[in-house]
């Protein structure tokens, strides 16, 4: 491994009411398992909470896994506090079952990218890589 | 976006900006060339801060204690800046850093800045740059900075050179009275905490402590400091604010002594070796192109042994340096 290379750093976080963490592990793991460094915040976070950690930890991507169906109000509410405190370039990335017509409306608000319940681990690893390509040095 | 040059960011950390101390850390982390005059400028401004190292084996109970430290010594008005780390993964380089999870207490309180590091192939608990981090919270106005190592096992005491207060975290349960005089990490502690204290068996590992080191003369690394022995609960909160005023009276103890300037000076000199250290690794790394291979066909053949090898490859580095 070439230790001089900075990864990737992601956090992954559950929002609200939201027990179901067996999926976030699994992506916390294959997203580990590709170099990256993954910060994993634990159960029931605030909207407050995921974007404070996500500015002292500086990374590049916020991954939040939502199986609750509170994705409309989480989402728009996390970009709107990342904007606050112009912290916009630290991307935002959902998973977990979320209807298409959703995840429409929030890609038109700034999520990334949205990955559904069926999307493979490489998928996973693909689409991480992609944003903060896309995004580049900051 | 272009990036930020690091320099730019240095007036913002020095004002205590949360976005610019975050971005700072990373490029800590990251040790490129680019950071070096930024890291150099807060080096400048740092040394007012008290490090406190936090260690044990894993599962002891450290961010746990750690979260809860700090929210005692933010009732005393300081300001807490915690360096959390956890292990990279050998295979991948990849990284699961999960300190977080156990801090929610203090997420949120601006007075707490907590940053998780990758160990990236350190040894010795400590990750590349947490030296430079601790720098760059002190220079921030941080008055105490933790620093959480990994769990460790017996012999990971780089803390103990980089800390001005060592706190090392053992748990009931696991092992008995001698794994405690067995050398290593016992030997590097200015305070002792047994974590977990609401467990029943809670109270032998603290008896089991105390007799041992009544056992050996005082450690001369903190003059007459007597290491004290402290039970803890996470669950009840018993014991956090003892070990909050052991930090305050060790710290009292060494600057009353005057220890205090040898341990600076202790930890000025590892930081000026290490930072050689890696100095030479890096140039080796790009010099030793092209002199491996032919070295590598007389070892294959056993012709040559690696440390006769390695000193062929040193002198022939050292002759393209001179010529």
């Amino acid at each position: 491994m070439d230790s001089s290379r900075q990864a990737i750093r992601v956090l992954i976080a559950k929002v609200g009411l939201d027990g179901h963490d067996r999926g976030v592990k699994i992506v916390a793991r294959c997203l580990r398992d590709a170099g990256m460094d993954v910060i994993y915040t634990g159960l029931h976070r605030t909207p407050q909470e995921v974007v404070d950690a996500a500015i002292q930890e500086d990374v590049d991507v916020i991954g939040i896994s939502i199986l609750s169906g509170a994705h409309m109000t989480v989402f728009p509410r996390v970009l709107e506090l990342l904007a606050e405190r112009r912290a916009d370039d630290i991307l935002v990335v959902g998973g977990g079952v979320i209807p298409d017509e959703d995840v429409a409306t929030l890609t038109r608000l700034g999520v990334k990218a949205i990955l559904l319940q069926d999307t493979p681990p490489d998928a996973i690893v693909a689409e991480m890589r992609r944003v903060v390509a896309e995004r580049g040095a900051r | 976006m272009a990036a930020v040059p690091s320099l730019d960011l240095v007036p913002g950390v020095l004002a205590g900006e949360t976005r610019a101390i975050a971005r700072l850390l990373t490029r800590a982390e990251a040790a490129e060339d680019e950071g070096r005059p930024a890291l150099d400028a807060i080096f400048r401004h740092a040394g007012r801060a008290h490090v406190v190292g936090i260690t044990g084996v894993p599962g002891s109970g450290k961010s746990t204690l750690v979260a809860k430290l700090a929210a005692d010594i933010r009732r005393t008005n300081r300001r807490v800046g915690i360096v959390a780390i956890d292990p990279s993964s050998p295979f991948s380089g990849g990284a699961i850093l999960g300190d977080r999870i156990r801090m929610s207490e203090v997420c949120g309180d601006p007075g707490v800045f907590v940053r998780s590091m990758a160990t990236r192939g350190a040894l010795g608990g400590l990750a590349r740059g947490t030296l430079e981090a601790v720098d760059i919270l002190d220079a921030a106005g941080y008055e105490i900075v933790i620093v959480e190592t990994v769990g460790v096992g017996q012999d990971e005491v780089d803390i103990a050179r980089a800390a001005h207060t060592t706190v090392v975290v053992s748990a009931p349960g696991l092992g008995d009275d001698v794994q405690a005089i067995k050398a290593g990490i016992l030997e590097i502690a200015d305070i002792h905490v047994v974590a977990k204290s609401d467990r029943s068996d809670a109270k032998k590992t603290v008896t089991d402590l105390k007799s041992m080191l009544a056992m050996g003369p005082p450690s001369e690394r903190s003059g007459d400091w007597q290491p004290p022995v402290l039970a803890t609960s996470a669950v009840s909160g018993d014991g956090v604010a003892a070990l909050r005023e052991a930090i305050d009276a060790h710290r009292a103890a060494l600057e009353a002594s005057g220890a205090i300037v040898a341990r600076r000076a202790e930890i000025n000199e590892r930081r000026l070796l290490l930072a050689s250290e890696e100095a030479l690794r890096k140039s080796f790394a790009r010099q030793r192109d092209g002199h491996v291979a032919g070295l590598l066909v007389a070892l294959n053949e056993r012709s040559l042994s690696p440390h006769a090898a390695a000193l062929r490859l040193l002198d022939a580095l050292r002759k393209e340096d001179h010529s």
